[in-house]
């Protein structure tokens, strides 16, 4: 036996007093303090009986949906909605995450990381989220146990999710646009863009096109299947800041360090429609019913119809308390959530959210058993991301490639010819056998087997 | 001789034949004792034969042919080497093999476009089954059985064959669906023709030519006449009751006061007869026409033709319809009936206005007549052919030319009509021209016809104004267009950003300004972006450039294959001749134009997304002849939230269905080949569940489930 040596530090090393002082989350009784702003709310509508209690319900509800977080410790705040519109995830620079289902207000899980945080996402349901750290991306449950900790992923900076593929899209600092399967927990592709480092990243949630921008002013489109850009759009003449694609996935919407804001329309990858903005457009979001939310410094403006006639003043306008660092409209909700350096406003703008929800797609008020068949439903119907493309009727279309065409993808591929026909070659005789004529006479008794696997292997392949 | 041969062979010593004996002297002597009898005489082949057939018929036959085989001189043909003969062998093979498997194609492809087979394609009967089918080879024994068939004979039931009563297969053909439909097809072509045939009664009863009904009945009165001298001929007694008849009817007729001159017509007549010698004449006609008939006749024929006289009594002009050349046009109508009729016409014209408003249906019913008229001169003018009641009016016509000479007038009418129907074709095409010119310039006043030059003179003065304006406009545009843009100039492109970058930005009022300044993080990374963007400030020339390049780098390559010194000096300083380098160097054929060519700021990527054409469909499916086509099926929906159900259970109806336990058996040859073997019993289509699925699928044929 060998002598077991005693561990003279046992457990986890402890974590100096001063590092967790500085992130000691803030105040605690924000929470009561809401509720007792709730319960003023409702004893004013018991009051005040000779309203009609449906339309203090509608106030009511209104009202509650218009909320600020103080969350000054943190530094800016990014954000995410799920895709139900139920749950909301932050994401402090600082290393604050906290998952909020918003509408009741109820904290589900809030830890904080340790690490600085560039960008949270919801996976594919409420259950789990990502989050890009200082170095790897990790994955949390949203109880906020950690799951993973995927090193290939580092350095990342933005990520999407596409749903229907189960693909988490990251983009670096060192220019890599990475694809995570979710579903199977394996990278799909790298592609080094070699584009510099990627901060502005968005998804055409009609093709689950990946669209991000550079600093020389350009916009690249990308699929998992093309180590090349599908499409490059020279958008702006300084770096682009932010950008974002409408539901239908016709039109895009681009802010740049030229301060102009720019509408094009992604059919024909043509401009519509240019706006000049005396600060420039930090961060861009578009609702589901086409509104559009663009942020300088700390001001929020809310357009609408930018893509129709050309648009003079903002639909809304709204200061919030610190500069903003992520938009987002919830959806099926008249809500845009702001986050920023002092923490996370969800303000109300009017005719944002898609009233009608199809249940079978997203549900947000679906049980837990709907919830948990949904699940099981969608991976079932999993995309693969070899269908993501331009267009994403190509699949219906038939290959009209040439046969070479094909042939040479085969080749490619296999790294050798299948169909490449040895010629024949005569075994060297000895005792003068080998003579050229009777070389000769040995080929031509094979030849004519030749021709026919040569026709074979050409017509019925 | 050859059998002694064949004996000395196999013999040898032991048996050996008792020699012959010489007993004569002969110049061949052999020296084995070998007879020369017949000697001098050649073996000939057909001399082998002799022993070996029995049959004298063909042996004279084969020794024929071996005569002449033996007289031709010269040498055999080499029989063909084996590579040959196999070839041919494998021709006709082929041949023979093609023919058979072709007789399939009919069928297989009937199949493959078949929506949905079901198997057995030959399927029982559905229903319950009588008890003769399942047992066959069944005796009735007991004396039991045998009462029941006894009965069952009784009632013309059969037993075996054919195992229905007529009854049961009355009704089974009743209920069968082919033989309803023939039925109902029947019925349904009868009651048609029934309609047509009520249709053309009703009108032949309305029509109101006196005329057509008098060759109606004349017509009619001869054939009656003829059959009457039959049965005189054939049936005395039997034509003697007809001639009673015939005489109660006259008799009838000369009752009756209908020719005297108290009719409504007859009064008016008279009164018109004053100054119109038509109507007088008219009266006239029917006094004598009544004398006739109260005078006392023996001969009944002549009553008869009297008999028929009576309808004629009314002037058959009178109701004559008014010929109309074109009723559209009612301009040409009056003009027509105006200028081109004599005065007597214009009378009779006259007459008919009088007449109208006495009886409004005759009215109605001349307006079909006319129509009628109307539908007969259109289908004159297109095809030769002549019509029933054209043929009538010639008929009509020669008729009153044989009787009623006198009527000149009529005639002369009858000839005008026609010439108004002549002249009104022929005027119809310069009606089109002027006509309109003249009449309907009043009438439209709307739309402006230009049907000559002098017109869009007169046109273009109208508008004179209207027309010129639009001119210069035009023109600027087109100098406007057609100025090139600078562009193209190879040397040193100048790079207008407002080029690449088209679109003119508008300025947004804020109401808030921003006042927070951003982290000093967020700050210096911005800066350094700046930095980068702001670096050349060239960004849109970079674009291009790359833009530029990749477009460069995509187009194909020429090949240069010439080999210096091939054929002619080579060496430092020589270069290949210039024949020589355009001969041996390959233009490979240009790429089709890039999807970003006319998109300054845009690179697409030309490349063909691989992974995507691995899950896509390379080759047409089988009904598929275009592509198209099949992307139109494949992308429209199958399922029910698309679709009703029955649609959806139509469109994901299994290609092949199977009966559980039901043999299926190959496909035979016989099912499909019905004219080579017509006496084998075709198999009952009727009796498949799915009649559409007896007409896609092949009557008798079964195949294997794979």
């Amino acid at each position: 036996a060998v002598p077991q040596k005693k561990d003279p530090f046992p457990g986890q090393a402890p974590i100096p007093v001063e590092r967790v002082k500085k992130f000691v989350r803030g105040d605690v009784d924000k929470v009561d303090a809401l509720s007792a702003w709730i319960g003023q709310y409702t004893l004013l509508m018991v009051e005040s009986a000779w309203l009609d209690t449906d339309i203090w319900f509608d106030i009511l509800f209104s009202l509650l949906q218009y909320f600020n977080l103080n969350l000054s410790q943190f530094g800016p705040y990014r954000l995410d909605y799920s895709r139900a519109g139920r749950h909301l995830l932050l994401g402090g620079r600082r290393g604050h995450v906290s998952c909020i289902e918003w509408q009741s207000k109820a904290l589900i899980s809030e830890i904080n990381v340790m690490e600085a945080v560039n960008d949270v996402k919801w996976l594919h349901n409420e259950a789990m989220f990502a989050v890009a750290q200082k170095k790897w991306l990790y994955v949390y449950d949203s109880k906020g146990v950690e799951l993973h900790c995927i090193r290939k992923f580092n350095d990342v900076l933005r990520m999407e999710f596409l749903p229907y593929h189960f693909l988490l899209a990251t983009a670096s600092s060192s220019g890599f646009l990475q694809y995570l399967d979710v579903s199977v927990g394996k990278e799909v592709t790298a592609i080094g863009t070699k584009m510099g480092r990627l901060g502005v990243m968005t998804q055409n949630p009609h093709n689950a096109v990946i669209h991000l921008g550079h600093p020389n002013g350009t916009v690249s489109l990308w699929s998992p299947n093309q180590k090349e850009a599908l499409v490059k759009m020279l958008c702006h003449r300084g770096a682009v800041r932010s950008l974002t694609v409408d539901k239908t996935g016709m039109y895009m919407v681009t802010s740049g360090l030229d301060r102009k804001l720019k509408v094009y329309d992604l059919r024909a990858f043509k401009p519509l429609q240019s706006y000049f903005l005396p600060a420039g457009a930090a961060c861009l979001s578009l609702s589901q019913r086409g509104l559009l939310c663009a942020s300088m410094g700390d001001v929020v403006q809310v357009y609408r119809d930018v893509w129709g006639t050309s648009v003079k003043k903002p639909y809304m306008a709204h200061r919030v308390r610190g500069a903003v660092a992520g938009l987002a409209f919830c959806p099926f909700e008249d809500v845009l959530g702001v986050g920023h350096a002092e923490g996370f406003t969800s303000m109300i703008v009017p005719g944002a959210g898609e009233a009608n929800f199809d249940g079978m797609a997203l549900n947000p008020y679906a049980s837990l058993r709907q919830r948990q068949e949904w699940e099981v439903k969608t991976l079932l119907e999993k995309v693969q991301p070899d269908l993501i493309g331009l267009d994403p009727s190509m699949l219906g279309t038939v290959d009209r490639a040439t046969w070479q065409q094909k042939h040479q993808e085969r080749v490619q591929a296999l790294g050798f010819d299948p169909l490449a026909h040895e010629k024949f070659k005569p075994r060297r005789r000895k005792k003068g056998r080998s003579s050229s004529g009777a070389v000769e006479k040995r080929k031509r008794k094979v030849a004519h087997e030749d021709q026919r696997v040569k026709k074979d292997k050409y017509y019925f392949h | 001789m050859v059998h002694t041969l064949v004996n000395f062979h196999i013999f040898p010593l032991s048996h050996r034949k008792k020699l012959t004996e010489r007993s004569e002297a002969s110049t061949q002597v052999s020296e084995f004792s070998v007879n020369a009898e017949g000697e001098g005489e050649k073996v000939k082949l057909s001399d082998l034969l002799g022993k070996m057939e029995k049959t004298p018929k063909n042996l004279n036959k084969t020794k024929k042919q071996l005569k002449d085989l033996e007289k031709k001189s010269d040498t055999l043909e080499l029989p063909l080497s084996r590579q040959e003969k196999e070839k041919i062998q494998r021709e006709v093979a082929y041949v023979k093999t093609s023919t058979e498997v072709s007789r399939w194609e009919s069928v297989v492809t009937q199949n493959r476009n078949a929506e949905q087979l079901v198997f057995p394609l030959i399927q029982e009967p559905s229903g319950p089954k009588r008890i003769e089918q399942v047992v066959s080879g069944w005796k009735a024994q007991t004396p039991l059985e045998q009462e029941i068939f006894s009965l069952l004979h009784c009632n013309l039931q059969p037993t075996h064959d054919p195992v229905l009563t007529p009854v049961e297969e009355a009704s089974l053909k009743a209920m069968s669906l082919e033989e309803a439909k023939i039925r109902r097809a029947e019925l349904q072509k009868a009651r048609a023709l029934q309609s047509y045939y009520e249709a053309k009664a009703k009108r032949e009863r309305k029509i109101k030519s006196k005329k057509y009904h008098k060759v109606q009945s004349k017509a009619k009165r001869k054939e009656f006449l003829k059959k009457f001298e039959d049965l005189c001929k054939t049936d005395p007694q039997a034509a003697l009751e007809e001639f009673k008849k015939m005489e109660l009817l006259r008799m009838e007729e000369r009752m009756s006061l209908k020719h005297q001159n108290s009719g409504k017509w007859a009064k008016s007549k008279v009164i018109m007869g004053k100054y119109d010698l038509v109507a007088r004449k008219a009266m006239q006609e029917q006094l004598e026409m009544n004398k006739d008939l109260t005078q006392k006749l023996v001969v009944p024929s002549e009553d008869e033709e009297q008999e028929q006289e009576e309808p004629k009594a009314l002037p058959d002009f009178v109701n004559d319809p008014e010929p109309v050349g074109d009723p559209a046009n009612p301009w040409m109508r009056g003009q027509l009936s105006a200028e081109a009729l004599g005065p007597e016409v214009s009378h009779e014209v006259e007459q008919e206005e009088e007449e109208e408003p006495e009886n409004e249906e005759e009215a109605l019913l001349r307006e079909f007549e006319q129509k009628r008229r109307l539908r007969q001169s259109e289908d004159k003018g297109f095809e030769p052919v002549v019509s029933e009641e054209q043929e009538v009016d010639e008929a009509e016509n020669r008729e009153a030319e044989e009787e009623l000479s006198e009527k000149g007038e009529k005639d002369d009418e009858d000839g005008l009509a026609e010439f108004k129907n002549l002249f009104n074709r022929l005027v119809e095409p310069v009606i089109l021209e002027t006509g309109e010119e003249q009449g309907d310039e009043g009438l439209e006043e709307g739309l402006v016809r230009i049907h000559s030059l002098d017109d869009t003179e007169l046109l273009a003065n109208d508008h004179e104004a209207s027309l010129v304006e639009p001119v210069p406009s035009d023109t600027s545009n087109m100098e406007a267009s057609a100025c090139p843009p600078s562009k193209n100039s190879k040397k040193v492109k100048v790079i207008d950003p407002s080029e690449v970058l088209t679109k003119q930005a508008k300025v947004i009022k804020v109401p808030h300004a921003p006042m927070m300044v951003e982290d000093e993080e967020v700050r210096n990374e911005q800066t350094t972006i700046i930095k980068e963007a702001f670096a050349g400030d060239d960004v849109v020339s970079d674009f291009l450039k790359d833009k530029r390049k990749l477009e460069e780098d995509s187009m194909p390559k020429v090949v240069d294959l010439t080999l210096p010194g091939w054929g002619e000096w080579g060496g430092v300083g020589l270069k290949p001749s210039r024949f020589k380098r355009r001969k041996f160097r390959i233009k490979p054929a240009p790429l089709p134009p890039r999807k970003d060519q006319k998109l300054p700021a845009v690179i697409i990527s030309e490349k063909r997304n691989a992974a995507l054409a691995a899950h896509q469909v390379c080759q047409l499916p089988f009904p598929f002849t275009k592509p198209e086509q099949f992307e139109r099926t494949i992308c429209s929906p199958v399922g029910n939230t698309w679709n009703t159900h029955n649609v959806m259970r139509k469109l994901t109806a299994p290609k092949v269905v199977t009966q559980m336990g039901a043999i299926i058996e190959p496909i035979a040859k016989d099912d499909f080949i019905k004219d080579k073997n017509p006496s084998k019993p075709q198999p009952n289509l009727q009796l498949t569940k799915d009649s559409s699925l007896a007409k896609t699928a092949p009557p008798g044929h079964k195949r294997r489930k794979k």
